[in-house]
């Protein structure tokens, strides 16, 4: 059987890309994709343990996170769409209006 | 062999999850994330969570990437063009925190959960892999949260049409 921490790393490493290409990427969409990838991420820890303490609550949440990540990326693509409509980019520098 | 499939499965996740940081065409980013979806629903029926596993599949690969998908070709998304200067501070920033972070949870899990309290018998894991504990569970001890996550959805309808109309 693999032990526990396989799993545990590489969650912690797929959350890490997410959390780097959150900070790196310009296209608002890609930084997006980039969310999905941390809830994913997270979501592997949640069947791993829920595997290993022989338990269902974790495969249960991981349902719920992925109901919560579905209307996430319904909502956050209407937002873009917005965006694109009213300033032509998707270039998140060029819409800092909120920023400072 | 066990070792051998979840490193097939974890390699190509990484490297995919990888690659969507490294090409600059959106497009290409979605389509590499497809591929880390699709090995993580293979780690996942090796972890028997087949429902997960399935879920995976049908919502996230088949739903909103395919979303994701849709509103890049909408849009017309071309390569992200950079501005050198703000760019690169972030990015020689961001490589060591982004290492430091990994050290640090790698530190943590490995610390705080090493095998106790951790009791893997087969006669109740071969329950949490099937579909119809976890529909038990959802209408029983998770049937409030189960009616909530409705109205979350209700209301992301909802949303999605208000931010989509044309006189926002």
């Amino acid at each position: 059987m693999i032990p526990l921490e396989f799993y545990l790393v590489l969650s912690a490493i797929l959350f890490t890309i997410g959390a780097y290409g959150f900070i790196i990427k310009r296209n608002i969409i890609t930084i997006f994709m980039c969310i999905e990838l941390m809830l994913n991420a997270v979501n592997l820890s949640f069947v791993a343990f829920a595997r290993y303490y022989s338990l269902l609550d974790g495969q249960v949440f991981v349902f719920f996170v992925m109901a919560v990540a579905a209307a996430e990326a319904a909502v956050g693509l209407g937002i873009i769409v917005a965006l694109f409509r009213n300033r032509q980019t998707l270039n998140v520098d060029e819409t800092n209006l909120m920023k400072w | 062999m066990e070792i051998a499939i979840f490193l097939l499965f974890a390699g190509v996740a990484i490297v995919s999850a990888g690659n969507i940081l490294i090409q600059r065409h959106p497009i290409y980013s979605a389509l590499s994330l497809i591929v880390t979806f699709i090995a993580l629903a293979g780690i996942y029926i090796q972890l028997h969570a087949e429902f997960i596993a399935v879920m995976q599949i049908v919502v996230y690969t088949g739903a909103i990437m395919v979303l994701f998908v849709f509103v890049i070709m909408l849009l017309n998304a071309g390569a992200e063009q950079r501005v050198p200067d703000k760019v690169h501070v972030v990015k020689y920033f961001g490589l060591p925190l982004a290492g430091l972070l990994i050290v640090q949870i790698g530190l943590i899990v490995t610390r705080a959960f090493s095998n106790e309290g951790i009791s893997v018998d087969s006669a109740s894991l071969n329950l949490t892999g099937n579909t119809q504990m976890i529909g038990k569970a959802l209408y029983t001890q998770y049937a409030l949260p189960f009616e909530v996550t409705s109205i979350l959805l209700l209301v992301a309808i909802v949303g999605a049409i208000v931010m989509a109309k044309k006189d926002l």
